[in-house]
């Protein structure tokens, strides 16, 4: 029995990783005032970027951070629509997805079948990751997993210790008083949807290149989406954000788990987004009763003139 | 980080743009998209000019391709119809994908429990059944929002993945049809469960009928009733809405479950009108409900218009199937076009109801 | 009165400002010079273009035409920062402060000098500031707990923080209490003895005599006269500002008060934050009466209306219309009971992209006349909308207009028409005539007070004292949540009614019946 919860949750962390990068990149997205939709699309981006500059390049790290960088500049796209032309957050979040599904099939289509040659190296420290539960438990993940991990607490003493953070929250909270003070709030946004899209890159490439090193066609299903779902879950705030991923990563490994039980596994695939309804309906009612979370400037359109 | 700088754009708001404006802005912005897909296509090493040549001869440029681009313009008419009334009122129904596939789950029970029945009577339970169960997926995300207030964008996509894996389940488990050699497909319809076709095209003309005259009579609905002025008032400002007595949990309701319900009869028309049968929901629908949402912005959320421009975007479809099959490309290629057109839609929107001005 | 006007050093000059907003042109060509030292009031109507000359001077809008000098050199503000750099701060009307962060947060935000925020020494400076201008507030409150009177002391403690010597404030007197005005004023002065500027803006001509040195009065866009406060007087002030004589005077019938209307008992609401906002309000309001609700804003007001006309829950108490127990009741079975309202916030009373007949018939859709058949009648509805457009002389091109596209004053006149219309029993008015220029006052007036004589109910919300005062049969004033007082107009004065809005005890609480 608990060789099995160890197993499981060893399992569910790496499989959580990509929807935690994508779920700190968008609060902090959201924490700016701007939703961004389209993380579906970003994500598919950088896992074809990931996989295909992995491949060319043989180095899994130029491949992720390549992934990246491609995330960030797709969700320009969506920060121009949305910030400078002012257009709804809501369908130019969805035409970015849109489009993120149908450019990373174009690209991807000469990599379909192809197998990875290099691997991520997990960590493996003699002595501790042997350690008997806690050393695996602990110590034998890729080093992508380490990383997410990482960022979570400097996520977190960014936004609420640093005046980087007070700023990125001011301009979600009241954009009108941080233009009073002389911040460029559309700077301010475009930064944060583009370190956004970073993430979403980054975790998109996550499942190309570590938890399945392959490309397949929309091979995301829908991940970006829970990640929009978790960031709401998280009430915005980092720390929130890795247990929602993590969970999700233990409801993918039950997935697998349940299976061998004769389970049908189309009804098993569901339940991701089952959960995804059910996380909304709690967290939408608690942040309704306690009042708190939502950026008071979400999906508000900031225009100096028009005050 | 300080020299860092975002071009300067001034956005003046034009306050009453005319109709002019707006139908030049429309078709600048088609006029854009194309342009920017044909540079996407070069980057990607697909000549632009002979893609587009053939999308065009493949959606327009035959009688065959004018026949396939109808029948495939028909779910999206009917999806895209329900759409407008849904965005008029404001409410983001994202799932009229899963709403299809479970009209076309419902009929597909229908028409394979009763087999016997003759046209008159199991066509039309088959449409019917299909309209409540896409209502049935489109309520459940209202109810959470009128309840719960959760966000219906999410909702009624998460429901669309659950219908996918629904039919899934169906097709590979309990409706497997035991003819089928071993192919994910329920067993074919009883003749009496086919819609009727306009020679040998695979136009199903009774649906295309329903979606004319349903488009007709949501315009009436949204334009000129009680509850069409409940809707627009509320899709505008639903504080007023609210100030004015107005009831604005039943309105979300309503509205999507007519959009639910049109989406449903889009997935009648597929497998009793193409198919025949249940299959995987890719076969069933290359994402029309998606699509169906770039059919209502394109004609500004007026349903009539929506059948024109769902005559457009099917003939899209028609001929992205063409260069998928001429050049290889993948299914996917449909999506740049979805989700270029639908970026410079609104983006397009845009230029209408503000002035734009570059500054260096 | 002020030692520095004798050394007239100038910190501000602006000269041919034009500024062109699509159909308006705001500024037509302004000059303003503003002497170091001084307390300089900008005078208009609501329009003639104080914020946005002001606005320009902070770099929230570019003037089209004209040139601008700080301190003897001419500058371009191009944004709020470059107005920063220059010493300049500005105090909005609309406070804008991040209302869920502390005070210090509030404070240091946008400062650029360290990468880590500096609470402790943060704290330090505020604490500095506080007690050298007797600005007393805590820097690690959070702003929603705050009052209107110490949020804006936090918007002074904002500009101060940032350097600014020179200090313009929009209408700052709007939210506070006449208690609270006097504190500011005192600030004011302090500031002024150390060499601040201060430019504030108002169309309240008292304001202007009581704070000011000089005064610069707007009309339409242009400047009418620069004049020192001392050798002027309110008649010539206000003739300046309107361009005519004004005497508000308010021909006021005898009242004829008939039976109690609307009930309102024992009644207790929370507010946004689900905190009690309303708390066990009793108050009677008669046919033929209208009874004035005075309070600074946020005292709990919005709540008791939104209470009243069905858009808040009800936590205790009960609301009797007419009769009819109505505290549960649907807000469309109040209105079809007789509960006409026009919000305080137009917006939201309207839908601003849809035409002027769509918004007349926003309460009376659902007459029977309209819906004869399945569709709703066009023709009776052009019928009643023109009428509707006539008698309460819409100025509007046409019922096909977007309402969005009217005046203040027309848009309000669609709201009252729209209102009165179904002829309701109970009219409550909030902020009837906030924004709106003199002659659209008048005439809101005359309106009240004729469908008061018609023997109408009205339950009239205000925070402009000299508009409650006029209008009003009996005054409730509330004070956080609370009536702390019903006092007649005739038998007490405006500064009792302060006192009370300030939570205070007048000596007299014996409520009028």
């Amino acid at each position: 029995m608990w060789e099995f919860i160890l197993l499981a949750i060893s399992a569910a962390i790496p499989a959580g990783t990509p929807l935690l990068f994508g779920t700190l990149g968008e609060v902090y997205a959201e924490r700016s005032g701007v939703l961004n939709l389209g993380v579906e699309g970003m994500m598919i981006m950088g896992a074809v970027t990931g996989f295909a500059v992995s491949l060319t390049t043989g180095n899994i790290f130029i491949g992720v951070l390549a992934a990246g960088a491609v995330g960030g500049l797709f969700s320009l796209i969506h920060a121009f629509a949305s910030i400078t032309l002012k257009v709804n957050q809501v369908v130019s979040g969805l035409a970015l997805t849109m489009l993120g599904l149908g450019l990373s099939g174009m690209i991807g289509k000469q990599y379909v079948g192809i197998p990875l040659p290099v691997r991520l190296q997990s960590l493996y420290i003699p002595g501790l990751s042997d350690f008997p539960i806690l050393g695996r438990l602990l110590f034998r993940y890729d080093p992508l997993v380490y990383i997410a991990l990482l960022l979570v607490p400097l996520l977190w003493f960014i936004l609420y210790h640093t005046r980087g953070g007070l700023t990125l929250r001011s301009v979600g909270e009241n954009p009108a008083s941080a233009d009073a003070l002389g911040v460029n709030v559309n700077l301010v946004r475009y930064l944060a949807v583009c370190f956004g899209g970073f993430m979403a890159g980054i975790g998109g490439s996550y499942l190309s290149v570590a938890y399945s090193p392959a490309w397949i066609e929309g091979m995301t299903a829908g991940s970006g989406w829970i990640v929009i779902a978790l960031t709401i879950f998280s009430t915005w705030d980092p720390t929130r954000a890795l247990i929602g991923a993590y969970l999700f990563g233990g409801v993918r490994v039950l997935q697998f788990r349940l299976q061998p039980l004769g389970i049908s596994p189309n009804l098993l695939n569901m339940l991701p987004f089952i959960l995804t309804i059910l996380v909304l309906m709690i967290s939408s009612a608690q942040a309704f009763r306690k009042r708190i979370g939502t950026p008071a400037a979400l999906m508000q359109i900031y225009s100096r003139e028009d005050r | 980080m300080k020299h860092l700088r975002i071009p300067k754009m001034h956005i003046q708001r034009r306050p009453n743009p005319s109709k002019t404006t707006q139908v030049v802005a429309l078709a600048l912005s088609l006029v854009f998209a194309f342009i920017t897909i044909a540079i996407l296509f070069f980057v990607l090493g697909v000549d632009p000019l002979f893609a587009f040549v053939r999308i065009f001869r493949g959606g327009f440029g035959s009688v065959y391709g004018l026949t396939e681009t109808v029948s495939k313009a028909i779910p999206l008419m009917l999806a895209g119809i329900g759409l407008t009334i849904a965005f008029r009122a404001r409410v983001y129904n994202i799932g009229a994908e899963g709403q299809l596939l479970i009209g076309a789950i419902v009929a597909t029970g229908i028409a394979l429990g009763f087999p016997d029945l003759p046209s008159t009577i199991l066509l039309p339970a088959m449409f019917i059944g299909g309209f409540l169960g896409g209502a049935m997926w489109g309520i459940v995300p209202a109810i959470l929002k009128t309840r719960l207030r959760v966000d219906e964008v999410l909702t009624s996509l998460m429901m669309v993945y659950i219908a996918i894996e629904a039919v899934n389940y169906l097709i590979y488990g309990p409706w497997k049809g035991p003819d089928e050699s071993g192919f994910p497909y329920t067993s074919a319809f009883s003749p009496a469960g086919r819609i009727p076709r306009i020679g040998i095209t695979r136009i199903h003309y009774p649906t295309v009928i329903i979606a004319i005259l349903l488009a007709v009579l949501i315009y009436l609905i949204i334009e000129r009733t009680r509850i069409g002025y409940e809707i627009r008032v509320t899709g505008e400002n639903p504080e007023a809405a609210r100030f004015a007595g107005m009831n604005y949990h039943k309105i979300v309701l309503l509205v999507m479950s007519i959009s639910g319900g049109m989406a449903g009869l889009a997935g009648v028309g597929e497998v009793a009108g193409i198919h025949y049968r249940l299959r995987y929901p890719g076969g069933i629908s290359p994402g029309y409900g998606f699509t169906a949402i770039i059919v209502a912005w394109l004609a500004r959320l007026n349903p009539i218009a929506s059948l024109v421009t769902a005559f457009l975007l099917g003939g899209l479809l028609v001929g992205g199937d063409a260069i998928q099959v001429a050049l290889r490309l993948p299914a996917a290629i449909i999506q740049i076009f979805n989700g270029i057109i639908l970026l410079f839609v609104i983006g397009g929107d845009v230029l209408t109801r503000y002035k734009l001005s570059v500054e260096a | 009165m002020n030692k520095a006007v004798g050394k007239q050093e100038t910190v501000v000059v602006m000269r041919d400002i034009v500024k062109k907003f699509p159909g308006v042109i705001a500024n037509a060509g302004v000059d303003l010079s503003v002497y170091k030292g001084e307390i300089h009031a900008l005078l208009g109507e609501n329009g003639a273009g104080k914020t946005t000359l002001m606005n320009i001077l902070y770099g929230i809008y570019q003037q089209d035409e004209g040139k601008i000098w700080v301190n003897g050199e001419s500058v371009a503000i191009k944004s709020p920062q470059d107005a920063i750099k220059l010493g300049i701060g500005m105090i909005h009307q609309h406070f804008r402060l991040v209302i869920t962060h502390t005070v210090a947060e509030n404070v240091i935000l946008g400062l650029r000098d360290r990468l880590l925020f500096p609470a402790r020494a943060a704290e330090k400076r505020i604490r500095d500031l506080s007690t050298r201008y007797g600005i007393k507030v805590d820097p690690n409150a959070y702003i929603w707990q705050l009052s209107a009177g110490e949020q804006q002391r936090v918007e002074i403690l904002k500009a101060l923080f940032r350097g600014a010597r020179i200090l313009i404030l929009d209408e700052p007197t709007s939210m506070l209490t006449p208690q609270e005005t006097e504190e500011l004023l005192a600030t004011l002065r302090q500031m002024t003895q150390e060499g601040y500027t201060i430019i504030f803006i108002t169309h309240k001509l008292d304001e202007v005599i009581e704070f000011s040195d000089r005064v610069t009065v707007l009309r339409q866009g242009k400047v009418v006269s620069t004049l020192e406060t001392s050798r002027s007087n309110p008649g010539e002030l206000a003739k300046l500002m309107v361009g005519r004589e004004v005497i508000f005077r308010v021909k006021k019938k005898e009242m004829h008060r008939g039976d109690v209307v609307l009930e309102i008992k024992n009644l207790s609401t929370l507010g946004d934050k689900l905190m009690p906002a309303v708390k066990n309000v009793s108050l009677s309001v008669y046919a033929g009466e209208t009874l004035g609700i005075a309070g600074v804003a946020g005292n709990g007001q919005r709540e008791l209306v939104e209470a009243v006309t069905g858009l808040r829950p009800v936590i205790e108490g009960r609301i009797i219309l007419k009769g009819t127990d109505i505290t549960r009741a649907s807000p469309r079975k109040r209105i079809d009971l007789g509960l006409g309202s026009v919000p305080g916030e137009r917006m939201i009373g309207l839908v601003p992209n849809m035409t002027v007949a769509d918004n007349l018939i926003l309460k009376s859709y659902l007459r029977p006349e309209f819906n004869k058949s399945l569709f709703m009648d066009q023709r009776s509805i052009r019928e009643h909308v023109d009428r509707l457009i006539q008698e309460y002389s819409i100025l509007t091109p046409s019922r096909e207009t977007p309402v969005k596209l009217l005046s203040g004053g027309n848009i309000q006149r669609v709201l009252l028409a729209r209102e009165l219309s179904d002829s309701p029993p109970v009219l409550i008015a909030t902020h009837p005539t906030s924004g709106l220029d003199v002659g659209a006052i008048e005439y809101i007036w005359d309106l009240l007070i004729k469908e008061r004589d018609a023997g109408r109910a009205i339950l009239l919300i205000s925070e402009d004292l000299e508009e409650i005062m006029a209008l009003s049969d009996r005054i409730a004033v509330m004070f956080e949540g609370e009536v702390v007082g019903i006092v007649k107009p005739q038998e007490t004065t405006p500064e009792q009614i302060g006192l009370l809005m300030a939570g205070g005890n007048p000596g007299s609480s014996g409520d009028v019946q």
